[in-house]
């Protein structure tokens, strides 16, 4: 098992060193010379262009540069912005808590309404179940954008219930503010959970040890929670892992649909102006939160099912 | 190894050879069909039959609804609704489509080549793909419309890469099962070559598997260009696309007319359920029969 999360650790690393060199050797990939690309194409007074190229050491070959600057990002200095003259660390700091609580909102809702509705439609057969395939068939296809459009037009013009815009202030009005956001987010994937913990509760009922069980007299409730759930819990746990996971790059459409002051907001922002420092280390920060996401979930997935054969690739 | 559930029944019916041509599709799978097909006349000949001009603008008509010529009003410019959903079409669709071919072909190209050589070759292309893999599409396709600039090139081009894996994934399992057969290996000692047997023998035996996979990855597609669009980084204003629409509505929306966005989005909707719910019977049929 420690050598199963060593090796994880080790790929978890090469992929961030990897992806890392991604983010920043795109930068060189711009048309035109990188500092025209790091001022976003304004003419500055020379002395000014010279700091720059010494605060990017510019002058330094290119490796020598990406090593600079990883190195300062490992230690938590993601640079500059120029336009703003802030630093991202600031900026990502500002915006980090309101991504966060969207996330976390959503995969309450996503593991709460997901899970259950799986469970529900398993259990119940006939019109609860086609109900709850017909909801989740419905929500799948419903994007984050659209499901925003829609949900700002139903609870926010027609009945008032919640504000469209914006991020509260002090808990309840964040919260108010964030549940139109957090529910257009887990559109998507609450159908997603709901559909894979249906497949896996109908696929454990049919097993013989339920039958077993069932046989031998044992109330139906038990056998439910601690011979058919229990089993399921396995495949449903990677999907809800993978959802959110997913959910990281999705806020981002959610986060502009709303006018959130999110990372997500602020990285499509960056892009439109060409803020390269903030494009580069926002997206940093959500490649290493969604690959640690999804090393976790790799991780959970061993230590739930001891039949999972560490080591070798899963096919 | 993934464990197959095999519904015997559909099984059975898949195997009758009456069936093997025309695959059982039922109502919802023609009527899903029936939507695609329109979507894909609309993407060729929309912006030829559109009533309007899509980009002509009247302010005077700023917002107006449903009128006598125009059965879908006008959005805050004074543009023809209708004219501007039926010249969306083309990019919205034709975008999708080339991003899901781009990613299949390198996908597949990907699974072939990790099936026939395995060893190293396997090792060496699953774990760049693992690298892959840690880039979300959307967050892609942010970072190439910050570098080369907001276009739908840029978009879906990053789109293609970032799905690329996922196919190469799907496909590499049943290339490596289809390479363990017998016949393969006796071909293979009767002298043909590689390609021959890479391109005659492999793979039409995993495209019933390729075409679904597609068909799923078209959806996915549609749903992430147009969120890229509607973020302002792909398709550009005042250029026609559902994505871009359903922004364009937005302000509208807000101040109670939601027609441009609203029409926008059941465009988007109905032809995505229709290509998932497709896909989905593409795929188990796929499963099920190709063994």
């Amino acid at each position: 098992m420690l050598q199963f999360i060593a090796k994880r650790l080790a790929m978890l690393v090469a992929t961030l060193l990897v992806a890392s060199f991604a983010i920043y050797g795109a930068l060189y990939l711009a048309p035109g010379s990188p500092i025209a690309a790091l001022t976003g194409g304004r003419t500055l007074p020379p002395e000014v262009m010279a700091q720059i190229e010494a605060r990017y050491h510019l002058n330094e070959p290119f490796l020598t540069r990406y090593w600079l600057w990883l190195t300062a990002a490992v230690h938590g200095d993601l640079g500059e912005s120029i336009p703003l003259h802030e630093s991202v660390n600031t900026l990502i700091a500002q915006r980090i808590g309101t991504t966060l609580q969207l996330v976390l909102f959503a995969s309450i809702l996503i593991v709460m309404f997901g899970v259950s509705l799986g469970i529900i439609g398993a259990l119940g057969r006939g019109a609860v179940d086609t109900g709850v395939l017909f909801a989740s068939t419905v929500s799948a296809a419903l994007p984050a954008f659209a499901a925003a459009v829609i949900l700002q037009f139903i609870f926010g013009v027609m009945l008032g219930w919640f504000p469209v815009l914006g991020t509260g202030e002090g808990f309840v009005d964040t919260v108010k503010h964030l549940t139109l956001p957090a529910i257009a987010l887990a559109a998507t994937s609450t159908a997603l959970v709901t559909r894979v913990t249906r497949t896996a509760v109908r696929e454990e009922l049919d097993r013989e040890h339920v039958q077993t069980a069932v046989s031998r007299g044992l109330p139906w409730s038990d056998v439910v929670r601690r011979h058919v759930l229990r089993n399921a819990a396995i495949p449903i746990t990677t999907v809800v892992g993978i959802t959110i996971a997913s959910l990281i790059a999705l806020s981002a459409v959610v986060e502009t649909a709303f006018a959130l002051n999110g990372l997500g907001a602020y990285l499509v922002q960056a892009a439109q102006n060409k803020d390269f420092a903030v494009v580069q280390g926002i997206s940093l920060v959500l490649v290493v939160a969604f690959v640690i996401t999804n090393v976790v979930v790799d991780i959970a997935y061993a230590l739930l099912d001891p039949r999972v054969s560490l080591g070798s690739r899963a096919q | 190894m993934s464990i197959e559930i095999l519904d015997p029944v559909a099984e059975v019916i898949d195997n009758a050879p009456a069936n093997r041509r025309i695959p059982k599709l039922g109502f919802l799978g023609w009527l899903s069909v029936a939507v695609i097909a329109l979507a894909l006349f609309l993407a060729i000949f929309g912006p030829m039959l559109a009533p309007y001009d899509p980009t002509l603008s009247n302010l005077s008509y700023s917002n107006v609804g449903p009128i006598a010529g125009h059965p879908l009003g006008f959005d805050d410019q004074g543009r023809d609704v209708l004219s501007r959903l039926m010249a969306g079409a083309r990019t919205t669709i034709f975008g999708a489509a080339f991003v899901s071919l781009i990613a299949i072909f390198v996908g597949t190209a990907l699974a072939l080549l990790t099936a026939w050589f395995g060893g190293k070759t396997d090792t060496f292309i699953s774990a760049a793909l693992d690298v892959l893999f840690a880039f979300p599409g959307i967050l892609l396709a942010v970072v190439a419309a910050a570098v080369f600039g907001p276009s739908l090139l840029s978009a879906g081009l990053a789109l293609s890469i970032a799905y690329s894996p996922y196919v190469a994934r799907v496909l590499r399992g049943a290339a490596l099962k289809e390479r363990a057969m017998t016949y393969i290996s006796a071909l293979e000692v009767q002298g043909f070559g590689a390609w021959r047997l890479t391109l005659r023998h492999l793979l039409p035996n995993i495209s019933a598997l390729i075409v679904a996979q597609g068909t799923i990855l078209f959806g996915f597609a549609m749903v992430d260009l147009a969120a890229i669009s509607f973020l302002g980084l792909g398709v550009q204003s005042p250029n026609a696309d559902w994505g871009v629409m359903v922004s364009e509505g937005k302000t509208s929306l807000l101040q109670g007319y939601p027609l441009v966005s609203l029409s926008a989005v059941v465009c988007i909707v109905s032809v995505v359920a229709a290509v998932s719910f497709l896909g989905d019977r593409l795929e188990s049929n796929s499963r099920g029969g190709n063994r």
